[in-house]
């Protein structure tokens, strides 16, 4: 029953992202709600769903957009692989956490799109998606991961009641 | 008849005395007794007249203060309720001009069939240059056909749900739209961009290109129907030991405001891919 809670906020995350986020440009990059989202979820200390989030919503966003599906899914997983190792070292600084988390998140989902798409022939200048779409989106990300990291903490807290709670 | 006299005397002293008082005093004579005494007779009904005001504004004030609160506060509904009239009125104004727009652009090429369809979203990757609209294989579209505005080209299908549908933008770096170049008479390739800007490709060296030159399609290769307006030149970019001249075209289309697009339904795009030879 825990699980279906992931069923509404992917959802939601992936409009909210297509509809609102997706037109709020900084020069030419974007920020990511469902990988925010993501990253907020999987370092919360109680989740056992974070892999089922990852691909749920990779499968999501690649139904979406026009990338190949496995480009969403396969940086999504890389960053609950992140998430869990990073709750463990630095377990007692989720905020640092979750800042390295984005950070290298956003890095990671960009590099692999690139590489994608340079795979399949699209020219793209390295320095304009340097400049233009990786840093500013890395910059938007880091600003909506304090609130999203809170918002998904609560949910956390009310998904999985602690036993001191209870 | 003394008595009669002496009365009649007496009257005529008395009306002569206070006319002579009268007179007096018109005269000016006794201004500054008049003055004191007008001046005390005007304090004092001052003074009764500011108690008697005040007196009144406290009795009357809280019942007037309580009705002024209740108008004020329906007022400040009213304008409310007349403030989210005039915003949505206002969208509304938008939303029909456009269509009306979009209306006049399907009766001027009657060529065409139009399906028109709401911009719902846009691709998550920012890599991306695609728009999400409401239309789909319910309404009759196609993966494939153009899409378009009032003022010009916007993209093609590229994938098709039953209830909506995603479209290529010609922004998108993965773009490609065979055009022509009007009044230099050469035809050349227009292709995307990750920062939205769109460029004319294999433009021959010895053409004539200059800021200003519509660009149309070309209807080579069968994606879109000819004669579509693309954009202006912008700069033209001709190096000597390069093969092609370059050029930056500005879109008529403002593709970051785009709300309601038309989708060519009637045009079959041809795929000669099965043509190509395999490697």
């Amino acid at each position: 029953m825990r699980n279906l809670i992931a069923a509404p906020v992917i959802l939601l995350s992936v409009i909210l992202q297509s509809a609102m986020i997706s037109r709020m440009y900084l020069l030419s990059g974007i920020a990511d709600l469902p990988l925010v989202i993501l990253a907020a979820w999987a370092l919360q200390q109680d989740v056992d769903s974070a892999w089922h989030w990852a691909i749920a919503m990779g499968l999501m966003v690649g139904f979406v957009s026009g990338l190949p599906w496995f480009v969403p899914v396969l940086a999504y997983a890389a960053i609950v692989t992140m998430a869990q190792v990073l709750q463990k070292r630095v377990w007692q600084a989720p905020l640092l956490a979750m800042f390295s988390v984005t950070f290298l998140g956003t890095v990671i989902i960009n590099l692999l799109t690139f590489a994608v798409l340079r795979f399949s022939g699209v020219r793209m200048p390295v320095e304009d998606v340097l400049g233009l779409l990786i840093l500013p989106g890395v910059l938007l990300n880091m600003l909506l991961a304090i609130p999203v990291y809170a918002v998904m903490r609560d949910l956390a807290r009310w998904v999985y009641p602690t036993a001191e709670a209870e | 008849m003394r008595n009669l006299f002496s009365r009649t005397l007496q009257t005529t002293i008395i009306f002569l005395i206070v006319g002579g008082v009268i007179a007096l005093a018109l005269g000016g004579y006794f201004s500054s007794a008049s003055n004191v005494f007008t001046g005390s007779l005007v304090n004092l009904q001052t003074w009764f007249s500011q108690r008697f005001v005040a007196v009144q504004d406290f009795l009357t004030a809280p019942r007037d203060m309580a009705s002024l609160r209740q108008r004020n506060s329906e007022l400040e509904a009213e304008v409310s309720d007349l403030q989210a009239q005039v915003i949505q009125l206002q969208q509304e104004v938008g939303e029909t001009q456009i269509l009306a727009a979009l209306v006049d652009f399907s009766r001027a090429n009657p060529e065409n069939t139009y399906r028109a369809a709401a911009v719902i979203g846009r691709d998550p990757s920012p890599f991306l240059h695609f728009v999400i609209i409401n239309r789909g294989s319910n309404d009759g579209i196609l993966r494939g056909m153009p899409v378009v505005t009032d003022q010009g080209l916007v993209g093609r299908v590229d994938a098709v749900i039953a209830d909506a549908a995603r479209v290529q933008l010609i922004t998108d770096p993965a773009s490609v739209v065979n055009v022509r170049i009007q009044n230099a008479e050469v035809e050349a390739s227009l292709s995307g961009s990750v920062t939205g800007d769109v460029t004319l490709d294999q433009i021959p060296q010895d053409t004539a290109l200059q800021a200003g030159n519509l660009v149309l399609t070309s209807g080579l290769g069968g994606g879109y129907p000819p004669d579509l307006i693309i954009g202006q030149v912008v700069n033209v970019r001709a190096r000597d030991f390069d093969l092609f001249q370059q050029a930056t075209v500005q879109p008529v289309v403002d593709f970051n405001r785009i709300e309601i697009v038309l989708i060519i339904v009637n045009f079959k795009p041809v795929d000669f891919s099965p043509l190509l030879p395999v490697p």
